[in-house]
Order: C-alpha cells, then structure tokens, then sequence
C-alpha cells in the first residue's frame, strides 16, 4: 500500500522537531501555534530541509536515512506552499505544467480551465488555491503537501472553499499532509489530527476523540475547549471537587484525579440563564460577560474565566450584553481532568 | 518661525537645482544645437565613439556572463565570510577609478604581478584595446553585481522551492524562474554599470592610455579635445548627458511595466467560483 512514513528530528533555530507518523491513504492535519514545527515537517518530507536523523519513506522507497538524502527534485511530492507560491511570470497554464506532467482534466476537474492563460496575479484567492492543487498534482505525485491551504482565503468563501477540498482530498485517496494552525479547518479537513507544540506530537487521533479526551491542556485548547486550572480532591458521590485557582470556586468533575489538574470544558456544553436554574448542572459560577461575538446563528459568549457558546436567538432572549453578570452551569460529566503539565 | 523654515527649505532646493543642472543646461546653449552635432562628424569624435562602443559591449558581456551567476551564488547560498565577501565586492566603489589602473596595471601591466606570465604566452595587454575592456570592466562589475544580488535576494524562497518540488534541477531553476522574476533589477543594475562604463576615465587612460583609434574612448576624447577644439567636447558632453537622461527615463518606465503588470500579491477579491 502507498503510505508515507517518517519517524525524524529536524533541527530548527529555537528547538528540534521530532515527530514519528505513519500517513497511510488518508488526510492528516498536524495543528498547533506559529512556530511549532509544522511546516518545517512538510519540508523535511519534500527534502527542502534535512533532518539530524530519522528515516522517510514513501511506498517502501527510502527518501532519506543514514546514507541516502534525495534531493527535492527526485521525490514525488506535491507541494501547496503557504500563500500558494505561484511563479507570478507564469500563466495557469504554465504554473500547472511546469513540471512537466499533464493538465489534462485536471483543470476542468478543478474548475479552472476558463482561467488557463491569465497570470496568478488576476485570480481570486480560491482560484489560485485550485491552480496550486493542480500544479502540485500534475506530476502524479506519491504525497501531497498542504502549507495553511485555506490561510490566503477571506473569511467569506472559507467555508465553500473548505467543502469543497474535502471532497477533492477524499477523491484523491493521496497519502495527504495538511498543517494548519484552524482546528476547525482541520477537524472538517482531516481523517486524524496531530497536534504540535515545541516541534512534539502532543496526541494524534481523529477529530472526536481529540475532542472527546484530550491529552493534556495543550491539546483541548486547541480543539477550542475552555481550560481552567485548579487543584482536584475526591468528593462525595465518586465525583471529584476542583477548587479554581481563578476564583477560589469549587466546581465538581466525574473524571477522578487528584492534585493539580486542567478542567477541560466545551463552550457548547456551557449553558447561560439569568438565575441559577434548579436542573441536573452541579457546577454553576455567577461570571461577568466580556463579550458577545455573534457567528450565524450561533453567539460566542466570553465571561471572564470561560466561553460559552448559546444560540443567536437565546442570546437576544436573556438580552445579554458586556459588563452583565450572568450564572454559567455546565454538568459535572461535561467536564475532562487533564493532569497539569 | 514656520514661515522662516519654508523658506529656508525652498530657497536650499533652488540652489540645488540650479547648481546641478546649470552645467547641464550650459552644455546645450553655449553653441547652436545644429552646430554642436555636427561637431560629431569629427574624425576623432567618430574613431572614439567607435572604440567605447566595442570596448564597452565587449566589457559589459563579459560583465553579465560573469556576474550573473556570481550574484546569483552570493544571494541564495549562506556561508560563512560571505559578508566580507559582499564587503569587498563593493570596495571598488569607494576607490578613485585612478587607483583601479594604478592597481590594473600592477596585476595585467608588463612588469606586473602576472606580466612575466602574459609575455611568455605572447599577450601584451597594458595600452591596447584589451585593457580598455579590463578597465571599464573593473570599473563598472561592482555596480551590476550590488544590483545583481539586491534582485536575486528578493526573490520568494517559496518560489524557487516550489520549482524544486516540482521536478525543476538547478539550471531550470536558474533559468525558467529565478532569471525571468530578477529580470527587472538585473535589467536595471546592468543598464547603470553600463552607463558608468560608458564613462571610465581614470582607470583606462593609466592602464590602456588614450591613443586614438585604439584606445581613446569618448571621456577620454572629451579630456583631448577641450584645450583643442572646445565644440567637439561640448558635442560628445551633449552625447552623455541625452545617453544618461535616456537610461534614467528608460529604468523608470520598465519600473512602470514591471510593478503595473505582474505583481503577485495584488488583493483580488476572493471568491469560490
């Protein structure tokens, strides 16, 4: 079977990157901050940079160990830079068959073929994303690359434009790396995620279980998770109590643990009402509202040590608005304990 | 006291203006216009355009064949020195051009550093029109090469990435992406070392002498000319300064074309379909 495997440190200015990852028929996203080492993985694969040690190869042929460092030219990648580095002297046409290879069906597939003898710089930033996909498939590449494919899109057409190369990527059943720093844009792009933080592999799993048990802070952070710190103790009920090191507030966890943890928690999980309500919530804090970011029909609601995410439309019914006080309750099974690192 | 400074900076530009284009303008209105090219049907004005334009075209070939590359290495290759090394590309710079022959005659001259040499091979180079073509290329290589490397250094690392990516080896890399996008500034670093080569006067008239017909180039004409017939040099000066007025207006308008047409990052409003 077609799989890219790499198991390399890479050294970089302020830290080595060290990731072991086996990429089989499938889309993998590493995310993570600026400056985790993300792209310098996509470079190390497509031989741009060279690794300390380590081993890639792809389909049982080696690209590098101890002896061999195939240059740039001599690997079969596809390589969608950040901002997509179309040669701007170049028409479409031209970008696509650079290297060579065919563009035939590729730009109707893609839907660029109208746009074949205009240079890159007349195109919107959605066409030249389609025109840096065919160029990096034209050669019939083993491995396809993707550097921040969706960064140079305006807010806007993102969505479409995301839909749209999942589909694309899904056809393609390319060994397929993908870096972002979106974990939406990866979560909707992604068969599995890595997360990347100091140049290491934090957890790498599919978008639900990063979800649903992160590995540590770093990790549900990134998935979007509100992440409070505090130090647990057994409760009654087999439930375990946090005291917050924000507030002093003690809120209750089904997860065990004991000392000093992070209390991952879900914006949706989070409900919002004006007094606290009497249900099944065990954990109620009374927080002020920082701010209220409406997305759709949904409102991202900031308090001071958390983010709840209600509808547009409950948002407008309790009226909520900066400087308010409000009660946010959340159950107790809503709750992950990650140990504090 | 604001009104005092405005003054004060209007009156500085007029003096500047007037001072520097004066002489320029002089040029032109001591003698009639028609008279002063006439001048340039004279025997010695023609024998020396004809020696700078072939020691000039020659010099600059070599200039470009050679300095391209050598730009091109000291943009994209980090190594160690390579500051000191850029360093003393420009020191040629900063030298009188007089230095340049006193040190070319040193290294190429008859009882120079390579002298014994050349004159057991039968070459003889001090004083013929081999040394003009020396002269001017010393003289002008530093200003194609700081221009040189300026242009490859902007250059998008991604680009010439993405070639590689894309099956490209080194020469197509050089040629197919790295020459055709540095095209401009190496346009406009070589239009100005040839204007300063066109110009040489110290370096070659003590390394190569100013004999006409072999190696008296225009400046050096000029320098003949102005105790015996002051028109002729009035006529090759006009020469110049339409040749260097022409280079100037002709570097602003491929500046135009380029920056108007092909410029990667325009904002184009995004959409998917």
């Amino acid at each position: 079977m077609d799989s890219l495997r790499l198991d390399l440190t890479v050294p970089t200015r302020s830290f080595d990157v060290e990731l072991a990852l086996d990429v089989g028929a499938e889309t993998v996203a590493l995310v993570g901050p600026s400056g985790a080492g993300k792209t310098t993985v996509l470079r190390a694969v497509a031989g741009l940079a060279r690794p300390s040690r380590g081993t890639v190869t792809c389909a049982g042929e080696v690209w590098f160990d101890s002896r061999v460092n195939l240059r740039p030219e001599q690997r079969s990648v596809g390589y969608v830079f950040q901002e997509y580095a179309l040669f701007p002297h170049l028409s479409v046409l031209r970008n696509v068959t650079f290297g060579g290879g065919s563009a035939d069906g590729l730009l109707e597939r893609l839907r660029i073929a109208h746009l074949a003898d205009a240079k890159p710089g007349a195109l919107s930033g959605g066409e030249r994303q389609r025109v840096a996909l065919a160029r990096a498939l034209a050669r019939r590449p083993r491995v396809l690359l993707l550097d921040e494919p969706m960064a140079a899109l305006d807010p806007h057409t993102r969505a479409g434009v995301r839909a749209e190369l999942h589909d694309f990527l899904r056809e393609l059943a390319l060994p397929t790396l993908l870096v972002t720093h979106d974990f939406e844009d990866a979560a909707a792009l992604a068969d599995r995620i890595g997360v990347m933080a100091d140049g290491r592999l934090r957890q790498i799993g599919p978008p639900g279980e990063l979800l649903g048990t992160p590995a540590d802070a770093v990790v549900a952070g990134f998935a979007g998770a509100n992440v409070l710190s505090g130090t647990a103790s057994p409760a009654d009920d087999a439930l375990t109590e946090i005291r917050l090191d924000d507030s002093g507030t003690a809120i209750f966890s089904a997860d065990p643990a004991r000392g000093r943890v992070s209390v991952v928690l879900y914006p949706w999980d989070v409900s919002l009402s004006r007094v606290a309500p009497h249900d099944s919530a065990l954990n109620h804090l009374v927080e002020e509202i920082v701010s209220v970011a409406r997305v759709g029909n949904r409102a991202r609601v900031r308090l001071r040590t958390l983010t709840a995410e209600v509808t547009a439309a409950s948002a407008d019914r309790l009226e909520l608005g900066p400087g308010e006080r409000i009660v946010a309750s959340f159950k107790a099974t809503a709750t992950r304990l990650v140990p504090r690192v | 006291m604001r009104r005092l400074f405005a003054v004060v900076v209007a009156s500085a530009t007029a003096i500047a203006f007037a001072f520097l284009l004066l002489p320029l303008v002089a040029i032109f209105l001591r003698v009639p216009v028609g008279h002063l090219f006439a001048q340039l049907g004279d025997r010695a004005t023609r024998d020396a355009l004809l020696v700078s334009v072939k020691t000039s075209a020659i010099a600059h070939a070599c200039v470009l064949l050679v300095g391209t590359p050598t730009a091109y290495l000291l943009a994209r290759r980090r190594f160690t020195g390579r500051g000191a090394v850029l360093t003393l590309v420009e020191l040629p710079l900063v030298l009188p051009p007089a230095v340049a022959g006193i040190g070319l005659l040193a290294a190429f001259g008859r009882f120079g550093l390579l002298g014994g040499q050349l004159n057991a091979l039968g070459i003889r180079i001090g004083f013929t029109q081999a040394a003009v073509v020396l002269a001017v290329a010393f003289v002008e290589s530093p200003f194609y090469l700081r221009g040189a490397v300026a242009a490859f250094e902007s250059l998008d690392d991604d680009l010439l990435a993405a070639a590689r990516t894309l099956g490209a080896g080194p020469w197509k890399v050089f040629l197919r992406v790295a020459l055709p996008l540095a095209a401009g500034g190496l346009g406009a670093a070589s239009a100005l070392a040839l204007a300063r080569g066109l110009g040489e006067f110290g370096a070659t008239i003590i390394f190569a002498g100013s004999l006409q017909g072999v190696t008296q180039t225009l400046p050096l004409a000029i320098y003949a000319q102005f105790d015996q017939n002051f028109d002729v040099a009035l006529a090759i000066s006009a020469l110049f300064v339409l040749l260097g007025a022409g280079i100037l207006v002709g570097l602003k308008v491929a500046g135009w074309i380029r920056f108007g047409s092909i410029s990667p990052f325009r904002p184009a409003a995004s959409t998917s379909s």
